[in-house]
Protein backbone atom coordinates (compact mmCIF):
# COMPACT_ATOMS: atom_id res chain seq x y z
CA UNK A 1 0.00 0.00 0.00
CA UNK A 2 1.74 3.01 -0.98
CA UNK A 3 1.00 6.63 1.10
CA UNK A 4 -1.16 8.95 0.18
CA UNK A 5 0.16 12.41 -0.28
CA UNK A 6 -0.63 15.93 -1.16
CA UNK A 7 1.02 16.99 -4.28
CA UNK A 8 0.68 19.51 -6.87
CA UNK A 9 -0.78 18.69 -10.52
CA UNK A 10 2.56 18.82 -12.75
CA UNK A 11 4.78 17.56 -9.69
CA UNK A 12 2.62 14.35 -10.02
CA UNK A 13 2.94 13.94 -13.89
CA UNK A 14 6.84 14.26 -13.53
CA UNK A 15 6.59 11.98 -10.55
CA UNK A 16 4.49 9.16 -12.10
CA UNK A 17 6.61 9.30 -15.47
CA UNK A 18 9.91 8.98 -13.14
CA UNK A 19 7.61 5.20 -11.69
CA UNK A 20 6.83 4.15 -14.64
CA UNK A 21 9.98 3.85 -15.53
CA UNK A 22 11.16 7.14 -17.78
CA UNK A 23 14.48 8.34 -16.99
CA UNK A 24 14.53 10.64 -20.12
CA UNK A 25 13.41 14.68 -19.96
CA UNK A 26 14.07 16.93 -22.26
CA UNK A 27 11.80 20.38 -22.31
CA UNK A 28 12.02 23.89 -22.82
CA UNK A 29 9.71 26.06 -20.09
CA UNK A 30 6.39 27.37 -20.81
CA UNK A 31 3.43 28.51 -18.28
CA UNK A 32 1.67 26.11 -16.98
CA UNK A 33 3.50 23.19 -17.54
CA UNK A 34 6.92 24.69 -16.25
CA UNK A 35 6.62 22.70 -13.28
CA UNK A 36 7.26 19.15 -15.40
CA UNK A 37 10.65 20.56 -16.51
CA UNK A 38 11.17 22.03 -12.76
CA UNK A 39 10.49 18.90 -11.21
CA UNK A 40 12.49 16.66 -13.54
CA UNK A 41 15.10 18.35 -13.54
CA UNK A 42 15.29 17.62 -9.39
CA UNK A 43 13.98 13.97 -9.47
CA UNK A 44 15.61 12.75 -12.15
CA UNK A 45 19.57 13.13 -11.46
CA UNK A 46 18.56 11.15 -7.94
CA UNK A 47 17.34 8.27 -10.23
CA UNK A 48 20.22 8.06 -12.22
CA UNK A 49 18.15 9.68 -15.49
CA UNK A 50 18.76 12.75 -17.74
CA UNK A 51 17.21 16.11 -17.81
CA UNK A 52 18.24 18.15 -20.53
CA UNK A 53 16.72 22.08 -20.88
CA UNK A 54 16.78 22.03 -24.29
CA UNK A 55 17.33 25.85 -26.51
CA UNK A 56 14.14 25.39 -27.77
CA UNK A 57 10.35 23.35 -27.78
CA UNK A 58 12.04 22.09 -31.63
CA UNK A 59 15.15 21.04 -30.06
CA UNK A 60 13.23 19.50 -26.97
CA UNK A 61 10.82 17.35 -29.23
CA UNK A 62 13.63 16.05 -31.59
CA UNK A 63 15.56 14.65 -28.51
CA UNK A 64 12.64 12.98 -27.37
CA UNK A 65 12.57 11.16 -30.81
CA UNK A 66 16.12 10.80 -30.66
CA UNK A 67 16.05 9.19 -27.13
CA UNK A 68 13.16 6.65 -28.12
CA UNK A 69 14.61 5.83 -30.87
CA UNK A 70 17.27 4.39 -28.96
CA UNK A 71 14.24 2.01 -27.56
CA UNK A 72 14.01 3.83 -23.97
CA UNK A 73 11.16 5.61 -22.60
CA UNK A 74 11.65 9.36 -23.25
CA UNK A 75 9.32 12.19 -22.49
CA UNK A 76 8.96 16.48 -22.94
CA UNK A 77 6.13 18.48 -21.83
CA UNK A 78 4.96 21.66 -22.97
CA UNK A 79 1.50 24.03 -23.42
CA UNK A 80 -0.46 24.91 -26.53
CA UNK A 81 2.15 27.55 -28.20
CA UNK A 82 4.65 24.76 -27.45
CA UNK A 83 3.27 21.85 -28.68
CA UNK A 84 2.76 23.41 -32.03
CA UNK A 85 5.97 24.21 -32.59
CA UNK A 86 6.45 20.25 -31.79
CA UNK A 87 4.37 19.11 -34.26
CA UNK A 88 6.95 18.66 -37.24
CA UNK A 89 8.71 16.10 -34.31
CA UNK A 90 5.42 14.34 -33.61
CA UNK A 91 4.54 13.91 -37.60
CA UNK A 92 8.38 12.39 -38.54
CA UNK A 93 7.94 10.02 -35.30
CA UNK A 94 4.71 8.93 -36.22
CA UNK A 95 5.73 8.48 -39.78
CA UNK A 96 8.80 6.46 -38.30
CA UNK A 97 7.35 4.95 -35.77
CA UNK A 98 8.76 5.79 -32.79
CA UNK A 99 7.03 5.59 -29.43
CA UNK A 100 7.22 9.21 -27.31
CA UNK A 101 5.43 11.15 -24.30
CA UNK A 102 4.21 13.99 -24.93
CA UNK A 103 2.37 16.24 -22.08
CA UNK A 104 0.05 19.37 -23.27
CA UNK A 105 -0.97 21.10 -20.84
CA UNK A 106 -3.57 23.21 -22.49
CA UNK A 107 -3.58 26.94 -22.50
CA UNK A 108 -6.08 29.08 -23.93
CA UNK A 109 -5.80 29.80 -27.96
CA UNK A 110 -5.00 30.30 -31.01
CA UNK A 111 -1.80 32.02 -30.54
CA UNK A 112 -0.01 33.33 -27.74
CA UNK A 113 -3.65 33.32 -25.82
CA UNK A 114 -3.53 32.79 -22.26
CA UNK A 115 -2.04 30.85 -19.57
CA UNK A 116 -5.19 29.76 -18.45
CA UNK A 117 -6.98 26.15 -18.71
CA UNK A 118 -8.55 25.31 -22.09
CA UNK A 119 -9.38 22.77 -24.44
CA UNK A 120 -8.88 24.12 -27.64
CA UNK A 121 -5.89 21.84 -28.96
CA UNK A 122 -8.76 18.77 -29.21
CA UNK A 123 -8.28 19.06 -33.42
CA UNK A 124 -4.73 19.75 -33.06
CA UNK A 125 -4.01 16.60 -30.92
CA UNK A 126 -6.86 14.11 -32.41
CA UNK A 127 -6.82 14.97 -35.78
CA UNK A 128 -3.08 15.24 -36.18
CA UNK A 129 -1.61 18.88 -36.05
CA UNK A 130 1.43 17.68 -37.85
CA UNK A 131 1.77 17.17 -41.78
CA UNK A 132 0.96 12.98 -43.40
CA UNK A 133 -1.90 10.77 -42.79
CA UNK A 134 -1.32 9.78 -39.10
CA UNK A 135 -2.53 9.73 -35.40
CA UNK A 136 -1.96 10.47 -32.05
CA UNK A 137 -2.91 8.42 -28.96
CA UNK A 138 -4.10 10.86 -26.95
CA UNK A 139 -5.28 10.23 -23.15
CA UNK A 140 -7.05 13.04 -21.05
CA UNK A 141 -7.55 12.63 -17.51
CA UNK A 142 -10.05 14.50 -15.28
CA UNK A 143 -8.04 14.06 -12.07
CA UNK A 144 -4.71 13.89 -11.15
CA UNK A 145 -4.92 10.79 -9.57
CA UNK A 146 -5.98 9.53 -13.03
CA UNK A 147 -3.18 11.39 -14.76
CA UNK A 148 -0.71 8.82 -12.33
CA UNK A 149 -3.02 5.80 -13.31
CA UNK A 150 -2.59 6.45 -16.58
CA UNK A 151 1.46 7.26 -16.91
CA UNK A 152 2.24 3.75 -17.11
CA UNK A 153 -0.31 2.59 -19.46
CA UNK A 154 1.10 5.47 -21.61
CA UNK A 155 4.16 4.02 -22.55
CA UNK A 156 3.20 0.80 -22.48
CA UNK A 157 0.67 1.91 -25.18
CA UNK A 158 3.24 3.66 -26.83
CA UNK A 159 5.72 1.55 -27.14
CA UNK A 160 3.01 -1.55 -28.12
CA UNK A 161 1.90 0.79 -30.90
CA UNK A 162 5.28 2.21 -32.08
CA UNK A 163 3.19 5.81 -31.63
CA UNK A 164 3.50 8.90 -30.04
CA UNK A 165 1.27 9.59 -27.34
CA UNK A 166 -0.19 12.67 -25.78
CA UNK A 167 -1.85 12.98 -22.05
CA UNK A 168 -3.68 16.40 -22.62
CA UNK A 169 -3.98 18.38 -19.28
CA UNK A 170 -4.28 21.99 -18.33
CA UNK A 171 -3.29 24.33 -16.08
CA UNK A 172 -6.47 24.14 -13.83
CA UNK A 173 -5.21 20.01 -13.08
CA UNK A 174 -1.16 20.92 -13.87
CA UNK A 175 -1.57 23.93 -10.90
CA UNK A 176 -4.01 22.37 -8.38
CA UNK A 177 -2.79 20.23 -5.38
CA UNK A 178 -4.65 16.63 -4.20
CA UNK A 179 -4.00 14.00 -2.25
CA UNK A 180 -2.78 11.44 -3.92
CA UNK A 181 -0.80 8.09 -4.38
CA UNK A 182 1.26 6.12 -6.85
CA UNK A 183 0.75 2.68 -6.52
CA UNK A 184 3.49 1.54 -8.71
CA UNK A 185 7.37 1.61 -9.54
CA UNK A 186 8.86 0.46 -13.26
CA UNK A 187 12.83 -0.82 -12.70
CA UNK A 188 13.92 0.93 -16.02
CA UNK A 189 16.27 -1.85 -16.71
CA UNK A 190 13.31 -4.51 -16.22
CA UNK A 191 11.69 -2.44 -19.51
CA UNK A 192 13.08 -4.83 -22.56
CA UNK A 193 14.66 -3.04 -25.36
CA UNK A 194 12.58 -3.51 -28.60
CA UNK A 195 13.94 -5.07 -31.52
CA UNK A 196 13.86 -2.04 -33.67
CA UNK A 197 15.77 0.01 -31.16
CA UNK A 198 19.01 1.79 -32.72
CA UNK A 199 21.06 0.70 -29.74
CA UNK A 200 24.31 1.09 -31.26
CA UNK A 201 25.45 -2.47 -30.70
CA UNK A 202 25.08 -4.18 -34.00
CA UNK A 203 28.61 -4.54 -34.11
CA UNK A 204 28.27 -6.50 -31.64
CA UNK A 205 25.76 -9.55 -33.09
CA UNK A 206 22.95 -7.28 -32.53
CA UNK A 207 20.52 -6.70 -35.86
CA UNK A 208 21.61 -3.34 -37.41
CA UNK A 209 17.87 -1.50 -37.65
CA UNK A 210 17.36 1.74 -39.52
CA UNK A 211 14.85 4.00 -38.63
CA UNK A 212 13.39 7.23 -40.99
CA UNK A 213 10.44 8.57 -42.10
CA UNK A 214 11.54 9.17 -45.52
CA UNK A 215 10.70 6.47 -48.57
CA UNK A 216 11.13 8.70 -52.05
CA UNK A 217 9.49 5.72 -54.05
CA UNK A 218 5.53 6.32 -53.81
CA UNK A 219 4.48 3.18 -54.10
CA UNK A 220 6.39 2.20 -51.30
CA UNK A 221 5.33 4.82 -49.50
CA UNK A 222 2.08 3.85 -50.23
CA UNK A 223 2.27 0.54 -48.80
CA UNK A 224 3.57 1.83 -45.73
CA UNK A 225 0.71 4.42 -44.81
CA UNK A 226 -1.66 1.65 -45.47
CA UNK A 227 0.20 -0.34 -43.06
CA UNK A 228 -0.09 2.36 -40.87
CA UNK A 229 -3.32 2.81 -41.00
CA UNK A 230 -4.06 -1.05 -40.38
CA UNK A 231 -2.59 0.04 -37.25
CA UNK A 232 -4.88 2.73 -36.72
CA UNK A 233 -7.19 1.08 -37.11
CA UNK A 234 -6.57 -1.80 -34.19
CA UNK A 235 -5.77 0.79 -31.96
CA UNK A 236 -9.65 2.48 -32.89
CA UNK A 237 -10.77 -1.02 -32.19
CA UNK A 238 -8.81 -2.18 -28.60
CA UNK A 239 -8.08 0.80 -27.40
CA UNK A 240 -10.84 3.36 -26.48
CA UNK A 241 -11.32 4.13 -23.01
CA UNK A 242 -14.13 5.91 -21.02
CA UNK A 243 -15.61 6.28 -18.08
CA UNK A 244 -19.89 6.48 -17.37
CA UNK A 245 -21.65 7.76 -14.54
CA UNK A 246 -25.09 8.05 -14.42
CA UNK A 247 -28.44 5.85 -15.38
CA UNK A 248 -28.54 3.40 -17.66
CA UNK A 249 -30.20 4.54 -21.24
CA UNK A 250 -30.50 8.21 -19.79
CA UNK A 251 -32.73 10.97 -21.41
CA UNK A 252 -29.93 13.47 -21.00
CA UNK A 253 -26.88 12.45 -21.88
CA UNK A 254 -23.46 14.49 -20.90
CA UNK A 255 -20.20 14.06 -23.08
CA UNK A 256 -17.12 15.99 -21.23
CA UNK A 257 -13.51 15.23 -20.71
CA UNK A 258 -10.92 16.32 -18.37
CA UNK A 259 -11.60 19.39 -16.49
CA UNK A 260 -15.16 19.83 -17.66
CA UNK A 261 -16.03 16.52 -16.48
CA UNK A 262 -14.67 16.85 -12.94
CA UNK A 263 -16.65 20.03 -12.55
CA UNK A 264 -19.84 18.27 -14.27
CA UNK A 265 -19.76 15.28 -11.56
CA UNK A 266 -21.12 17.99 -8.28
CA UNK A 267 -24.21 18.58 -10.34
CA UNK A 268 -24.50 15.63 -11.89
CA UNK A 269 -24.73 13.61 -8.42
CA UNK A 270 -26.91 16.13 -7.47
CA UNK A 271 -29.28 15.96 -9.84
CA UNK A 272 -28.94 11.65 -10.02
CA UNK A 273 -29.82 11.85 -6.14
CA UNK A 274 -32.74 13.65 -7.05
CA UNK A 275 -34.13 10.78 -9.63
CA UNK A 276 -33.21 12.34 -13.09
CA UNK A 277 -32.65 10.25 -15.83
CA UNK A 278 -29.00 11.84 -16.54
CA UNK A 279 -25.69 10.23 -17.16
CA UNK A 280 -22.08 11.38 -17.48
CA UNK A 281 -19.66 10.06 -20.61
CA UNK A 282 -16.30 11.00 -20.27
CA UNK A 283 -14.04 10.23 -22.82
CA UNK A 284 -10.49 9.34 -21.29
CA UNK A 285 -8.72 8.42 -24.62
CA UNK A 286 -9.66 11.62 -26.83
CA UNK A 287 -8.00 9.71 -29.88
CA UNK A 288 -9.22 7.02 -30.46
CA UNK A 289 -12.32 8.05 -29.30
CA UNK A 290 -14.77 6.14 -27.56
CA UNK A 291 -17.29 6.72 -30.70
CA UNK A 292 -18.99 3.19 -29.94
CA UNK A 293 -19.53 3.07 -26.07
CA UNK A 294 -21.01 6.63 -26.44
CA UNK A 295 -23.34 5.60 -29.09
CA UNK A 296 -24.60 2.98 -26.82
CA UNK A 297 -25.17 4.74 -24.33
CA UNK A 298 -26.90 7.35 -26.52
CA UNK A 299 -29.25 5.42 -27.34
CA UNK A 300 -32.44 6.61 -25.53
CA UNK A 301 -31.47 10.25 -25.32
CA UNK A 302 -33.14 12.30 -26.92
CA UNK A 303 -30.97 15.89 -25.66
CA UNK A 304 -27.06 14.97 -26.03
CA UNK A 305 -24.90 17.99 -23.66
CA UNK A 306 -21.54 18.71 -24.65
CA UNK A 307 -19.03 21.04 -22.53
CA UNK A 308 -15.90 22.01 -24.01
CA UNK A 309 -13.60 24.74 -22.43
CA UNK A 310 -13.48 25.51 -26.72
CA UNK A 311 -15.71 26.49 -29.13
CA UNK A 312 -17.17 23.37 -29.89
CA UNK A 313 -14.50 20.80 -30.97
CA UNK A 314 -14.99 17.33 -29.37
CA UNK A 315 -18.68 17.81 -30.51
CA UNK A 316 -18.00 17.19 -34.05
CA UNK A 317 -17.04 13.49 -33.10
CA UNK A 318 -19.82 13.33 -30.68
CA UNK A 319 -22.22 14.00 -33.76
CA UNK A 320 -20.53 12.01 -36.21
CA UNK A 321 -20.61 8.90 -33.79
CA UNK A 322 -23.64 8.99 -32.55
CA UNK A 323 -25.26 9.76 -36.13
CA UNK A 324 -29.04 10.41 -35.73
CA UNK A 325 -30.42 14.24 -36.78
CA UNK A 326 -33.14 13.34 -34.77
CA UNK A 327 -31.50 14.06 -30.97
CA UNK A 328 -31.09 17.68 -29.79
CA UNK A 329 -27.20 18.53 -29.63
CA UNK A 330 -26.73 21.34 -27.48
CA UNK A 331 -23.27 22.52 -27.42
CA UNK A 332 -21.74 24.67 -24.14
CA UNK A 333 -18.60 26.23 -24.20
CA UNK A 334 -15.58 28.39 -22.89
CA UNK A 335 -13.23 29.23 -25.40
CA UNK A 336 -10.30 31.42 -24.23
CA UNK A 337 -9.12 29.99 -20.70
CA UNK A 338 -12.32 30.57 -18.91
CA UNK A 339 -13.68 27.40 -16.66
CA UNK A 340 -17.54 26.45 -15.92
CA UNK A 341 -18.31 26.75 -12.54
CA UNK A 342 -20.11 23.94 -10.77
CA UNK A 343 -24.06 26.33 -10.97
CA UNK A 344 -23.26 27.29 -14.16
CA UNK A 345 -23.76 23.59 -15.32
CA UNK A 346 -26.47 22.64 -13.49
CA UNK A 347 -28.29 25.84 -14.97
CA UNK A 348 -27.35 23.92 -18.36
CA UNK A 349 -28.13 20.50 -17.22
CA UNK A 350 -31.37 21.69 -15.97
CA UNK A 351 -32.16 23.09 -18.89
CA UNK B 1 -18.94 15.28 5.40
CA UNK B 2 -17.85 17.84 2.39
CA UNK B 3 -16.30 21.34 3.61
CA UNK B 4 -15.12 24.07 1.27
CA UNK B 5 -13.42 27.59 1.70
CA UNK B 6 -12.30 30.03 -0.52
CA UNK B 7 -8.75 32.45 1.22
CA UNK B 8 -8.85 35.50 -0.41
CA UNK B 9 -6.22 38.52 0.01
CA UNK B 10 -2.76 40.34 -1.14
CA UNK B 11 0.13 38.40 -2.59
CA UNK B 12 2.52 37.82 0.59
CA UNK B 13 -0.33 37.14 2.68
CA UNK B 14 -0.22 33.67 3.13
CA UNK B 15 -3.46 32.90 1.52
CA UNK B 16 -2.07 29.60 -0.63
CA UNK B 17 0.10 28.56 2.33
CA UNK B 18 -2.78 28.72 4.99
CA UNK B 19 -4.89 26.85 2.07
CA UNK B 20 -2.61 24.21 1.10
CA UNK B 21 -1.73 23.66 5.33
CA UNK B 22 -5.76 22.91 5.50
CA UNK B 23 -5.58 20.34 2.91
CA UNK B 24 -1.76 18.61 4.24
CA UNK B 25 -4.13 18.40 7.23
CA UNK B 26 -6.93 16.77 5.41
CA UNK B 27 -4.66 14.45 3.54
CA UNK B 28 -3.01 13.01 6.54
CA UNK B 29 -6.10 12.09 8.35
CA UNK B 30 -7.10 10.08 5.09
CA UNK B 31 -9.78 12.42 3.75
CA UNK B 32 -9.93 13.86 -0.02
CA UNK B 33 -8.53 17.20 -0.24
CA UNK B 34 -8.18 19.52 -3.35
CA UNK B 35 -6.19 22.84 -3.16
CA UNK B 36 -6.77 24.78 -6.21
CA UNK B 37 -4.55 28.12 -6.69
CA UNK B 38 -5.64 30.90 -8.92
CA UNK B 39 -2.95 31.58 -10.92
CA UNK B 40 -1.39 34.01 -13.44
CA UNK B 41 1.11 36.85 -13.69
CA UNK B 42 0.36 37.86 -9.72
CA UNK B 43 3.13 38.97 -7.86
CA UNK B 44 3.02 40.65 -4.20
CA UNK B 45 0.76 43.22 -3.74
CA UNK B 46 -2.05 41.74 -6.24
CA UNK B 47 -5.07 40.14 -5.19
CA UNK B 48 -4.65 36.45 -4.79
CA UNK B 49 -6.80 33.59 -3.71
CA UNK B 50 -7.27 29.48 -3.62
CA UNK B 51 -10.07 27.47 -3.11
CA UNK B 52 -9.98 24.08 -0.63
CA UNK B 53 -12.37 21.32 -1.12
CA UNK B 54 -12.34 18.82 1.99
CA UNK B 55 -14.41 15.64 1.96
CA UNK B 56 -14.54 12.01 2.96
CA UNK B 57 -15.84 11.21 -0.75
CA UNK B 58 -14.73 11.71 -3.60
CA UNK B 59 -14.18 15.22 -4.69
CA UNK B 60 -16.21 16.59 -7.63
CA UNK B 61 -14.99 20.25 -8.49
CA UNK B 62 -12.58 21.55 -7.10
CA UNK B 63 -13.77 24.59 -8.79
CA UNK B 64 -16.27 26.48 -5.90
CA UNK B 65 -18.56 29.11 -7.33
CA UNK B 66 -20.26 29.33 -4.03
CA UNK B 67 -18.05 28.61 -1.21
CA UNK B 68 -19.72 27.64 2.46
CA UNK B 69 -16.55 29.30 4.01
CA UNK B 70 -14.48 32.45 3.21
CA UNK B 71 -11.67 34.01 4.82
CA UNK B 72 -10.62 37.66 3.38
CA UNK B 73 -7.94 39.25 4.05
CA UNK B 74 -8.57 42.68 2.58
CA UNK B 75 -10.80 45.13 0.57
CA UNK B 76 -10.58 44.43 -3.04
CA UNK B 77 -11.21 40.72 -1.32
CA UNK B 78 -14.39 41.75 -0.08
CA UNK B 79 -15.36 43.70 -3.03
CA UNK B 80 -14.89 40.23 -5.00
CA UNK B 81 -15.72 37.45 -2.84
CA UNK B 82 -18.50 38.78 -0.04
CA UNK B 83 -21.34 38.41 -3.23
CA UNK B 84 -20.49 34.77 -3.88
CA UNK B 85 -20.54 33.38 -0.35
CA UNK B 86 -23.73 30.68 -0.69
CA UNK B 87 -26.66 31.79 1.71
CA UNK B 88 -26.03 30.77 5.45
CA UNK B 89 -22.38 30.58 4.70
CA UNK B 90 -19.86 31.88 6.69
CA UNK B 91 -16.95 35.31 5.94
CA UNK B 92 -14.21 35.25 8.01
CA UNK B 93 -12.77 38.77 7.65
CA UNK B 94 -9.72 40.74 8.30
CA UNK B 95 -11.17 43.45 10.63
CA UNK B 96 -7.54 44.98 10.86
CA UNK B 97 -7.36 46.03 7.27
CA UNK B 98 -11.10 45.61 5.92
CA UNK B 99 -12.73 48.87 6.33
CA UNK B 100 -15.81 48.03 4.08
CA UNK B 101 -18.82 47.80 5.36
CA UNK B 102 -20.66 44.16 4.62
CA UNK B 103 -23.07 44.52 2.45
CA UNK B 104 -25.37 41.03 3.20
CA UNK B 105 -28.06 39.78 5.70
CA UNK B 106 -27.78 36.19 4.46
CA UNK B 107 -24.71 35.57 5.67
CA UNK B 108 -22.69 34.95 9.13
CA UNK B 109 -19.81 37.39 9.19
CA UNK B 110 -16.62 36.95 11.78
CA UNK B 111 -14.53 39.96 12.32
CA UNK B 112 -11.11 38.49 13.29
CA UNK B 113 -8.19 41.26 13.81
CA UNK B 114 -6.04 38.82 12.52
CA UNK B 115 -3.01 41.80 11.80
CA UNK B 116 -3.39 42.82 15.39
CA UNK B 117 -3.69 38.64 16.88
CA UNK B 118 -0.39 37.93 14.75
CA UNK B 119 1.25 41.19 16.19
CA UNK B 120 0.23 39.82 19.58
CA UNK B 121 1.84 36.47 18.43
CA UNK B 122 5.70 38.19 17.23
CA UNK B 123 4.77 39.11 13.82
CA UNK B 124 2.14 40.66 11.43
CA UNK B 125 3.22 37.91 9.27
CA UNK B 126 1.38 35.55 10.90
CA UNK B 127 -2.07 36.76 10.33
CA UNK B 128 -2.90 33.79 7.81
CA UNK B 129 -2.16 31.43 11.20
CA UNK B 130 -4.91 33.20 13.41
CA UNK B 131 -7.16 32.59 10.28
CA UNK B 132 -6.08 29.32 9.90
CA UNK B 133 -6.92 29.26 13.90
CA UNK B 134 -10.15 30.60 13.40
CA UNK B 135 -11.22 27.85 10.77
CA UNK B 136 -9.28 25.10 13.33
CA UNK B 137 -12.35 26.07 15.83
CA UNK B 138 -15.20 25.91 13.22
CA UNK B 139 -14.17 22.87 11.55
CA UNK B 140 -13.23 21.45 15.08
CA UNK B 141 -15.58 18.52 13.84
CA UNK B 142 -12.97 17.22 11.37
CA UNK B 143 -9.36 18.87 13.27
CA UNK B 144 -7.43 19.01 16.76
CA UNK B 145 -5.48 21.89 16.91
CA UNK B 146 -2.57 19.78 17.19
CA UNK B 147 -3.43 18.22 13.98
CA UNK B 148 -3.54 21.58 12.06
CA UNK B 149 -0.26 22.73 14.16
CA UNK B 150 2.08 19.79 12.67
CA UNK B 151 -0.04 20.56 9.38
CA UNK B 152 1.81 24.11 9.44
CA UNK B 153 5.23 22.78 10.99
CA UNK B 154 5.15 20.30 7.94
CA UNK B 155 4.96 22.52 5.61
CA UNK B 156 6.72 25.73 7.13
CA UNK B 157 9.39 23.92 9.36
CA UNK B 158 11.91 23.15 6.92
CA UNK B 159 12.37 25.99 5.49
CA UNK B 160 11.04 28.62 8.09
CA UNK B 161 12.40 26.88 11.58
CA UNK B 162 11.98 30.79 13.13
CA UNK B 163 8.31 30.53 12.29
CA UNK B 164 7.16 27.86 13.82
CA UNK B 165 6.77 29.34 17.43
CA UNK B 166 5.10 32.49 15.99
CA UNK B 167 2.91 30.16 13.90
CA UNK B 168 1.67 28.38 16.50
CA UNK B 169 1.01 31.25 18.85
CA UNK B 170 -0.89 32.97 16.46
CA UNK B 171 -2.83 29.62 15.48
CA UNK B 172 -3.66 29.14 18.96
CA UNK B 173 -4.71 33.34 19.46
CA UNK B 174 -7.19 32.38 16.32
CA UNK B 175 -8.76 29.54 17.86
CA UNK B 176 -9.48 31.38 21.49
CA UNK B 177 -10.45 33.98 19.67
CA UNK B 178 -13.17 32.02 17.58
CA UNK B 179 -13.96 30.02 20.69
CA UNK B 180 -14.95 33.42 22.67
CA UNK B 181 -16.99 35.28 20.16
CA UNK B 182 -18.86 31.81 18.90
Amino acid sequence: MSERILMKGNEAVGEAAVRAGCRLYFGYPITPASEIAEYMAYRLPQVGGTFIQAESELAASNMVYGAAAAGKYAMTASSSPGISLMQEALSYMAGAEVPGLFVDAVRGGPGLGDIQAAQSDYFQLTKGGGHGDYHLIVFAPYTIQEVINIMPIAFETAFKYRNPVVIAIDGLIGQMMEAVEFPYFVNPDEVPLPNWALSGKFRHGYKKNVNTSLELDPEKLEAINWRLQAKYHEIEEKEPRYDYVGVEAPETLVVAYGTVARVTMSALKKMLAEGKSIGLFRPITIWPFPGKALAQKAVNAKRIVVLEMSAGQMIEDVKLNVFDPNKEYEFHGHPGGTTFTPSEIEQILRG
Amino acid sequence: MTRNLVVAGFGGQGVMLLGQILALAATEKQLNATWLPSYGPEQRGGTANCTVVISDEEIGSPVVDKPMYTIIMNNPSMEKFEKMVEPNGTVILNSTLITMEPKRTDVNYLKVPANELAEQAGSQRSANMVMLGVIGWLWKDIFTLEELEQAMVEKVGDKRPQLVETNKKAIELGYEFAKNII
